[in-house]
């Protein structure tokens, strides 16, 4: 990979330790993918979570003096004023949450805490080049946006946060951007859920694969297309997709499809056999999580709609994660009253995949996110998944029947 | 024998192969043995402790991937190096991170050459199957 001049003198340490390290990953990125030569970002999104190895290269970049040249947003550990009072946690997972709030604070990073900065305050406009981690995150702010990014990890984005730049490789090139496989979709798609099922379904399929989508609804909600991008990237690892009449590059591409892509057919009954095998059937439930990704403002108004004034069951815990800025207008509208007075948690800056959730290790929730269930059955909770309506219809309930 | 590869990251280092044919995910190895735990893999009930690491690919998202490789360097029960087929975004941040050598794209394909046991030596872009000191030290 070409360097320029002054980022030889990076790679040499000329600026620092921190940004040498950043460097050196960066060019053997670039140097696996072949990439011509870096280029300028304008902006990065790191998913921070609280791991040990997360957290051991935030700390070493810290140190050796980096910090992020760009606007650079960062996902939810998890809430110490909410959860110290309430949930049980050792002394190491406190300090390790500590750790790495005052490394990325020192980094220079936006302690924003959430995982969906592409509807909230770190969005792209068509066209931008950015290094976005968060599997959510590439499919909506390729798709949906419009802009560029690779499917990075967390160390990678925080390496691009540093130096300001990318290697010059996969979605940032027009080739690239191209669908490779056809997906005809008949199936009535109604809210979120139904979109995240689908996700689920194509994912799985398609693997790395980039779907266009034909026969979906003409004005989605940002909600459904959260939840479609980020069950593509859950099942499978799309970076990106096109649907027909809705995201914007297709059409401005001659040949949006590939010659000789595959087409693929998905009906209600493929999409009822994939649920089926994701989701648990039933029975007693501790918990209802909801929020993963986070949910937005929209969505609080939703649930508080749903419960009415009804009160949830005594045995059942009901969180809803979501960003603090939209956590702060649901109090302010009332919202959050409704959803606190029903014995609802809405929590900000929290992800599902923490230990601030092992109280409900090896019992059963409900949710309705596919991401949800998957990361957190390597934690030991089982689900049912279903849509918003169910979830809250069970934990007044205490069951799903 | 001498393979020529791409370093992507890390020194030149020798030591004993350990070959898998399928791919892996360090978070499914125990960080205080190194036995990798997945069932039904190539690898199962063999320790990756200061082994050159042969496999086709990594697999698995960068938080697991980093964290197992993380979890295994603190314990000193990392591989020494790692020659993959192909290398991934995740696999590169991984090594990287925790500073293990990694090398990809060799003229051959050395999961099916290399036993468990071979003496490698990993030296600039070349990879040499050889002796034991043979190479490193002239």
């Amino acid at each position: 990979m070409y360097l320029t001049k002054r980022e030889e003198r990076i790679l040499e340490g000329e600026e620092g330790e921190g940004k040498r390290l950043a460097m050196e990953l960066l060019v053997a990125i670039g140097e696996a993918f072949e990439a011509e030569r870096l280029i300028p970002i304008t902006r990065a999104h790191v998913a921070t979570s609280a791991q040990e190895g997360d957290t051991y290269w935030a700390e070493r970049l810290a140190k050796g003096g980096a910090r992020c040249a760009v606007r650079t947003t960062t996902n939810p550990p998890w809430d110490y004023d909410f959860f110290s009072r309430i949930a049980e946690l050792t002394e190491y997972e406190i300090s390790l949450l500590h750790r790495t709030v005052d490394a990325y604070r020192r980094l220079g990073a936006v302690l924003s805490f959430s995982c969906t900065p592409y509807v909230l305050d770190n969005v792209p406009s068509f066209g931008e080049h950015v290094a976005f981690s968060e599997s959510s995150a590439p499919p909506y702010v390729n798709s949906v946006l419009g802009a560029r990014t690779n499917r990075e990890g967390s160390p990678s984005a925080l390496a691009s946060a540093v130096i300001g730049k990318t290697p010059y490789y996969g979605l940032h090139i027009d080739e690239n951007r191209r669908a490779n496989v056809v997906v005809k979709v008949e199936a009535s798609m109604e809210g979120p859920f139904s979109y995240g099922l689908l996700g689920i379904h194509v994912g799985e399929i398609v693997g790395s694969g980039i779907p266009y989508f034909r026969g979906l609804p003409r004005n989605p909600s940002k909600e459904e297309l959260v939840y479609l991008g980020a069950e593509l990237a859950t099942s499978g690892s799309v970076a990106m997709y096109h649907i027909e009449g809705v995201t914007p590059e297709a059409a401005l591409m001659e040949e949006p499809v590939e010659s000789g892509a595959e087409v693929i057919e998905v009906g209600e009954e493929d999409l009822r056999d994939t649920l089926e095998r994701w989701s648990e059937s039933g029975g007693r439930i501790s918990s209802v999580i909801l929020g993963c990704p986070h949910y937005t403002y929209e969505q609080l108004v939703e649930v508080a709609r749903i419960l009415g004034g009804r009160r949830i069951h005594p045995d059942v815990d009901l969180y809803i994660l979501t960003s603090r800025h939209a956590l702060e207008m649901a109090r302010r509208s009332g919202v959050l009253d409704v959803i606190e007075r029903a014995g609802g948690r809405v929590v900000a800056d929290t992800c599902i995949d923490q230990p601030v959730f092992r109280k409900y290790e090896g019992t059963l929730g409900c949710t309705d996110s596919f991401k949800n269930a998957y990361y957190r059955t390597r934690r030991g909770q089982k689900f049912v998944i279903m849509d918003v309506k169910s979830c809250i219809e069970a934990a007044i309930r205490g069951e799903v029947r | 024998m001498r393979v020529r590869a791409k370093k992507l990251f890390g020194g030149d280092i020798e030591g004993e192969a350990l070959v898998s044919r399928d791919p892996i995910n360090f978070y499914l190895a125990d960080p205080e043995t190194g036995v990798y735990l997945e069932k039904n893999h190539s690898l199962g009930g063999k320790s990756l402790s200061g082994k050159v690491l042969i496999i086709p690919s990594g697999k698995g998202s960068s938080v697991v991937q980093l964290d197992g490789l993380y979890q295994l360097a603190r314990h000193n029960n990392a591989p020494r190096a790692v020659i993959a087929n192909v290398a991934d975004a995740v696999l590169v941040s991984a090594c990287v991170v925790v500073g293990v050598t990694l090398v990809h794209k060799p003229e051959k394909d050395l999961t099916r050459i290399l036993r468990d046991g071979d003496w490698v030596i990993i030296k600039g872009d070349d990879i040499i199957l050889g002796e034991r000191n043979a190479v490193l030290d002239h």
